[in-house]
């Protein structure tokens, strides 16, 4: 594969989902802000989210200094060289962190030692899937470590919240989760949900779940009535914006069920910021862009 | 109504700010976040002297530009990881304000009331938002040590907003909300 304009694209998008808050977030922010007391801490977070917003924009600026992981969901044609891509990629993450785009985010877990460049074992991440068509599909997530950080993943039964395995024991693990994270994820976030699959599969998919866009509800009925029947509860809570108090605690729920052992019944909830930077790109075969996604 | 907090930050103002209002900070403020805690609370000399003075939990986004650094973004980081340093680093040095995002814990909010200091937070994530109000970067130490991220930061600011959710009186809005939304989780979950 010739670099052509792989790395150039490939570095635009990383800008864009830095700087540039898709459009169902914002909207969806806009609506949450009607919800609000003008009086409140709530309207006065979502008013400087939005202002933030346009000024990240306007002065293309990252929208949150904390850049996160960025996770690169490929889907790619058959014959496709994967190691190319990874390489153009990596040469893209390290451009846009000279440039400002990304912030020197990627620390060596042995030796505390920061990579200049963002360039690690576990940086970026890659997701490949192949696909029928021609084209290839680039998806690209920041998650930032304060949302990580209040991830959770129960195993049924969990008595601690009388949760069992069925799907209230799943509203009841997903509940708990909110409210342990109060404003600590940057609220109003989104959650997904993997019910069942294994430890590792259950996060990797609740995160999958952040490239479906806001308003859509789950294809399994079941499912999409449980996404609305949580946010329904959780707007009771009352943590609000940053968990200062008011009626939007989360933006969205998204939930998803993976096949499991007998033996193991895992909810994992992962938590996406307000923040929510999500963007994705349809490359041709040289890697011109064919269309922007979101 | 917003009050306007100039460094150095006296104890008299401090003391008079109360849970839920409005701030406006210029002046220094200087970062930091888990590396320079805990270098602080193993008892590590501070290059800076934090007396009377802020210190907000934020690891920026700075390139150097002509020999200039510029600040893109920067919002706060979650303070609840520095609740195991940030009582003694209140009493050591006197800080004034601690400006994050989260709220703290009961060693913050007990040290707090006891020294004279408030906890306020900003709006996480609003990096580009608080990054205007940044007019300067004076000095940045342990770049090489900690990084970019975990650097400290010494930062002219003007403007810079944020909201006072524990105050020296030891009230923690963050406290109140928590209490309140488990209460409701309860009912819920009925």
């Amino acid at each position: 594969m010739r670099n052509g304009h792989w790395e150039k694209n490939l570095f635009e998008l990383i800008r864009r989902t830095s700087v540039d808050l898709p459009s169902d977030v914002e909207a969806g922010i806009k609506r949450a802000l009607k919800k609000e007391r003008k009086d409140s801490h709530a309207y006065w977070v979502l008013e400087t989210i939005l202002e933030n917003a346009a000024i990240s924009r306007r002065n293309d600026t990252p929208l949150c200094q904390d850049t996160g992981t960025l996770t690169f969901y490929f889907g790619v044609p058959v014959g496709f060289d994967t190691n190319a891509i990874v390489a153009h990629t990596r040469a893209a993450v390290a451009k846009a962190t000279r440039q400002g785009y990304l912030r020197q985010n990627t620390i060596d877990s042995v030796s505390g030692a920061s990579y200049d460049t963002n360039i690690g074992s576990a940086s970026p991440v890659f997701v490949f899937q192949q696909q029928a068509r021609k084209k290839v599909e680039v998806r690209l997530i920041m998650k930032g470590g304060g949302s990580e950080n209040v991830g959770l993943q129960y195993s049924l039964p969990d008595f601690s919240i009388n949760a069992n395995r069925d799907l209230e024991g799943v509203r009841r693990c997903i509940l708990d989760a909110v409210w342990r994270a109060q404003g600590n994820g940057c609220a109003p976030g989104v959650v997904g949900v993997c019910v069942g699959g294994d430890r590792a599969t259950g996060y990797k998919q609740s995160k999958e779940l952040f490239l479906r866009r806001l308003p859509d509800r789950s294809r399994v009925k079941a499912l999409a009535r449980l996404e609305e029947r949580i946010m329904k509860d959780v707007e009771k809570l009352g943590i609000g914006p940053m968990g200062l108090g008011g009626r939007t605690t989360l933006l969205g729920v998204k939930i998803d069920a993976l096949s499991r052992l007998p033996a193991s019944f895992f909810v994992t909830v992962s938590y996406m910021c307000w923040a929510f930077r999500r963007r994705g790109v349809l490359l041709g075969s040289e890697g011109g862009v064919h269309r922007w996604l979101y | 109504m917003i009050r306007e907090l100039e460094y150095p930050f006296a104890l008299n103002k401090i003391r008079d700010l109360t849970v839920g209002q409005r701030v406006s900070i210029s002046g220094k403020l200087f970062t930091g976040r888990d590396r320079l805690h805990k270098y602080l609370f193993d008892g590590g000399k501070s290059p800076v002297d934090l007396k009377d003075g802020a210190i907000y939990h934020a690891g920026p986004v700075a390139i150097r530009r002509d020999g200039v650094w510029v600040v893109k973004a920067a919002g706060p980081t979650t303070s609840m990881r520095e609740e195991p340093y940030m009582a003694k680093i209140i009493e050591h040095y006197r800080v004034r304000v601690i400006i994050g995002k989260g709220g703290m814990g009961e060693a913050t909010r007990n040290a707090c009331a006891k020294y004279g200091c408030v906890y306020l937070q900003a709006v996480g994530g609003a990096a580009s938002l608080l990054a205007e109000s940044i007019k300067a970067v004076n000095s940045v130490s342990f770049l090489s040590e900690f990084g970019a991220a975990e650097a400290l930061w010494e930062l002219t600011v003007k403007g810079f907003r944020a909201v006072v959710t524990i105050d020296a009186a030891g009230r923690s809005l963050h406290k109140r909300i928590e209490r309140s939304s488990r209460r409701v989780l309860e009912k819920v979950l009925k």
